[in-house]
């Protein structure tokens, strides 16, 4: 059984920093509580103050911003709610497909995005999306203020970010991506959660490769940049020969931790070849050969 | 605003309005299965990867082991013992029975509380989106085919009852 605790209801941003403040290691963000409940009851955390941030009323939202350039989604934004979103659809279809394969549909309808990004989990679907993701970054605000995070600086470790204490993620800023830039998220899975996935934009002007954002998740702690593979990319004529030669540089970053989720060697092969498919089918978005 | 180690849940569970003074930690799952006694949910793995707890909150489908009580406070709760009326199966339920869409039973009332949340938004829903639905709910009986079966032929069921 879960220790007793006590659910706080603020009804602003600051207003739950504030309680985070007061109440320092003996509380915790709670929203969705797919995970938070979970390590709960194993005994792995315990928490006497849970600040319910879903009372707050303005984090409840998908929209534009930036003069339409951008989408914001509000922190108490479910998985289930963008994978439904016309919005999403419209304008960034790949978070649709990133959330359709999330866990399963009981998780989706309750955990959120955000929550799902600060659990830092290091098999994260929406980390390593985020990642590649031109542009994204995470808003944390506190009595202190509004800051905004680069999902690179925002990863620290397993389970760690640069959210402070008190500090709440209020939303999720993603650019909404330029023409001719095409994006594709690739994963193995074997359990609820992947053994690898890749995440991959690519920028084709006629028969160039302007610009690629890769990065790989579930490897290790934080999913990683594979940046030697990106530059390697830039001028080349879309193809399977630079693909692969990017899969490989992008395997030979990897560090990675072998888990119940597969062996190092077993991880290091799978980056090969979720890179080369994610690369390609992001390739073809971006020349309109295939429409996400 | 906050709510103390225990409160007083005001909720609708299977169409009934509920009133119980419980505590703050009490997840769902055990409020329905020892304070109200509707031990239909079963509890499986306990970290919301087999769907045996699956009950539907206002619609949606949900881990009943992994979500407090509280979430429920002003929700509609609907658990396997709501689907019978006046001792007449509900369409779903008849159609797991037809085509043997269960062995043991114990995944059986979240497998069936899940085909109905997906029948409600998409009444005819093809194989791919059938299977995606229930990847999240595990049988170790049947091999799924007859679930599948049971899923179809629930569809078809409910399609001709609406005309």
């Amino acid at each position: 059984m879960l220790k007793p605790f006590v659910i706080h209801e603020p009804r602003t941003p600051q207003q739950a920093s504030e309680l985070l403040n007061e109440y320092g290691w003996d509380a915790t963000v709670y929203a969705g509580g797919t995970e938070l409940l979970v390590v709960m009851k194993e005994g792995l955390a315990s928490y006497a103050h849970l600040i319910n941030i879903k009372t707050i009323s303005d984090i409840h939202t998908i929209h534009l911003t930036d003069n339409d350039a951008a989408l914001r989604i509000g922190a108490a934004v479910t998985h289930r709610a963008i994978e439904t979103s016309s919005m999403i659809a419209a304008h960034a279809p790949l978070l649709i497909e990133m959330e359709r394969s999330l866990a399963n549909v009981r998780v989706r309808t309750m955990g959120t995005l955000a929550g799902n990004l600060c659990f830092a989990e290091p098999h994260s679907d929406p980390a390593a999306v985020c990642m590649a993701w031109p542009g994204a970054s995470f808003e944390l605000t506190s009595t202190d203020g509004v800051r905004q995070v680069l999902p690179d600086e925002f990863f620290i470790d397993l389970f760690m970010t640069a959210r402070q204490e008190n500090e709440i993620m209020t939303a999720i800023h993603l650019p909404l991506l330029p023409p001719g830039m095409g994006s594709a998220y690739h994963k193995f899975v074997l359990l609820e959660r992947p053994s690898v996935s890749v995440a991959a934009f690519v920028s084709v002007a006629g028969t160039t490769i302007k610009s690629a954002h890769i990065a790989v998740g579930s490897v290790g702690p934080v999913p990683y940049r594979a940046t030697a593979a990106e530059n390697m990319l830039l001028g080349q004529t879309p193809g399977d020969e630079p693909y692969r030669a990017a899969a490989e540089a992008a395997a030979s970053a990897a560090d990675p931790v072998g888990d119940l989720y597969g062996s190092v060697e077993y991880k290091r092969q799978l980056i090969r070849v979720l890179t080369r498919q994610a690369l390609q089918q992001a390739s073809e978005r971006a020349m309109g050969v295939e429409r996400l | 605003m906050n709510t103390q180690p225990t409160f007083k849940l005001t909720t609708t569970i299977n169409g009934k309005p509920v009133d119980a003074e419980i505590e703050t930690r009490t997840l769902l799952i055990d409020f329905l299965r020892e304070h109200l006694g509707l031990t239909g949910t079963k509890r499986s793995c306990d970290m919301q990867v087999c769907g045996s707890c699956t009950v539907l909150v206002d619609g949606k489908p949900v881990s009943s082991c992994s979500i407090l009580a509280y979430e429920v406070s002003d929700r509609d709760v609907l658990t396997i013992e709501g689907l019978a009326q006046k001792g007449e199966l509900h369409p779903i339920q008849q159609s797991f029975l037809d085509e043997y869409g269960l062995q043991c039973g114990y995944c059986t009332p979240g497998m069936v509380l899940a085909t109905l949340a997906l029948l409600n938004e998409n009444p005819n829903p093809n194989d791919s989106e059938i299977k995606s639905f229930l990847s999240g709910n595990l049988c170790r009986c049947t091999g799924y085919f007859p679930i599948l079966n049971a899923v179809r032929r629930a569809s078809e069921r409910l399609a001709q009852e609406e005309s």
